[in-house]
């Protein structure tokens, strides 16, 4: 789950290079570090563990959508009362609801161990204080504007090797806010969990209401993969998938000279 | 490359220990009753972690939650029909006068009582919330005997582990000790204050209400008590994954 700044490729080191030798007076030239470590094996092997239960998830969670492809709000909804909105899908009884539902929880499994995993390391090892909690300084509205200007022109941050204001507060916010809320939000869809912990469903008021927002969480976590795919094509597709196989990287460091 | 001999024993003696170690958690776990009969093939892994780790970890006793009068849902929906067998429609044409429930199985005394019987036991009410496994939900009011009444009266071997419920389709299905004896586990004859409903699966239809719609079978026909799910059906404990659907729906 771990990319550094998507804007650093093989591809861009020529250019940057050629760019730094045509201001050479500057006392700072770029360097390139080759098979610099990055992702630990433990990073590495949930992150892929990780990337085939969801994958899981998603294709078994449409498969349960097409048994009943309406949303509600509340405790309760069916065919003949109000929806909150329906998909415009097929709806197939007795179809791929079954296999759909074993490969959902057993896939969950998956991802919730190896996810746990990973978050006790990230605690654990402080990559998650290092890396991932924003610095004081960075959540000033003018770091902030740097960063999305910076997004917006696909430009590359000045440091190379650590993530910036905007990757560090989406990637919190998926691991300790989204992640924790799509296990809730599927716990309370169940009637043996819930007769433990009510509060799990009474929360939102309601299971199909639990329901509801699972699917909305379930987008929006489809919707961050599609970004953190297209930021890895980005910086470097072979260069990120070597990073997370090997954990081996190519680094650029600024140097004095 | 080359690997030391200290190594490779090593790496056997770890191999060993963890082969051994799962042989041992396995035969404790099927012992303490934390293996689904489902637990075969490819969803096997899942279907035991789920079900193995809610009956360790939580109460058998918990109760699904109940509900006012007020939030009993206007629509109460129904899925599939009635069975299209003789049996059962020359029963329904009886109004069921002359249909009876067999309790049988490792039971002290096996019996069968008629609906009269059964609606003359201790009769209770539970307004509860039942979720089709497909995703619609309704909220209502059931009315019947708690199965634990009925299983104390034929009195159950200590030897027993399931419940097994047969219908007058195919879609048997069967629970475990602590659902079959769970308060809210019903042989429910009453839907809102009124008949159950034959689409609703009159005369009887069994209420789980810890468990997805599915568990609760309808046109109850004979209950057996037993030790041993592998010689009915396909051994799966219940007709359910036999169609792709888990045994244990607690989820």
């Amino acid at each position: 789950m771990d990319i550094l700044h998507p804007f650093s490729s093989y591809a861009n080191l020529s250019a940057q290079m050629a760019e730094s030798a045509c201001i050479a007076n500057l006392a700072v030239r770029t360097s390139v570090v080759l098979d610099s470590p990055r992702h630990s094996a433990l990073v590495r092997i949930t992150h892929w563990i990780f990337t085939l239960s969801f994958f899981g998830l998603v294709v078994s969670g449409f498969a349960i959508i097409l048994a009943h492809p309406h949303f509600y709000w509340g405790e309760t909804g069916s065919i003949g009362t109000p929806s909150l909105f329906d998909l415009p899908l097929p709806t197939m009884l007795n179809g791929p609801s079954g296999w759909g539902r074993s490969l959902h929880f057993q896939s969950a499994w998956f991802a919730v161990v190896t996810g746990l995993l990973y978050a006790i390391s990230g605690i654990l090892t402080q990559h998650f204080r290092n890396q991932l909690l924003p610095a004081r300084a960075d959540l000033s509205w003018r770091s902030m504007r740097t960063s999305i200007l910076e997004h917006l022109r696909f430009r590359r941050p000045v440091e190379e090797d650590s993530y910036d204001v905007l990757q560090r507060l989406s990637y919190l916010a998926v691991i300790s806010l989204f992640f924790p809320l799509i296990i809730i939000t599927g716990l309370a869809m169940s009637p043996a969990i819930t007769s433990v912990v009510p509060q799990l469903v009474t929360v939102f008021g309601g299971q199909q209401t639990a329901r509801t927002l699972h699917f909305f969480l379930a987008n929006f976590l489809v919707l961050f993969l599609l970004v953190h795919v297209a930021m890895v094509t980005l910086a470097g597709f072979k260069d990120r998938m070597r990073a997370m196989v090997t954990g081996r990287t190519a680094v650029r460091r600024k140097e004095q000279s | 490359m080359s690997v030391s001999r200290r190594t490779l024993i090593t790496r056997g003696l770890a191999a060993a220990a963890g082969v051994s170690g799962l042989a041992v958690a396995s035969r404790l776990a099927s012992r303490y009753g934390l293996i689904p009969p489902d637990s075969g093939g490819i969803w096997g892994i899942g279907e035991t972690l789920t079900y193995a780790t809610q009956r360790l970890l939580m109460s058998h006793h918990s109760l699904a939650r109940e509900f006012s009068r007020s939030e009993i849902s206007k629509v109460v929906p129904v899925s599939g029909e009635p069975p299209k067998t003789e049996p059962f429609e020359r029963l329904l044409a009886g109004s069921f006068a002359d249909w009876r429930l067999t309790v049988d199985g490792m039971v002290a005394h096996p019996s069968s009582f008629s609906l009269e019987e059964i609606k003359r036991f201790p009769s209770r009410s539970q307004i509860t919330h039942q979720a089709c496994e497909e995703g619609w939900s309704f909220i209502a009011e059931w009315t019947g005997v708690p199965l634990s009444y009925v299983l104390n009266l034929v009195g159950i071997s200590p030897q027993a582990k399931f419940v097994v419920f047969f219908p007058f389709d195919e879609s048997w299905d069967s629970l475990d000790l602590p659902d079959a004896f769970h308060p809210q586990t019903f042989l429910t004859y009453g839907l809102n204050g009124k008949d159950l409903p034959t689409r609703h699966g009159a005369p009887i239809r069994l209420r789980v209400a810890r468990q997805l719609g599915y568990k609760s079978v309808k046109y109850l026909s004979r209950i057996t008590v037993t030790d041993t799910l592998k010689n009915i059906g396909k051994g799966l404990g219940s007709a359910s994954p036999e169609g792709g659907y888990s045994w244990f729906a607690g989820i």
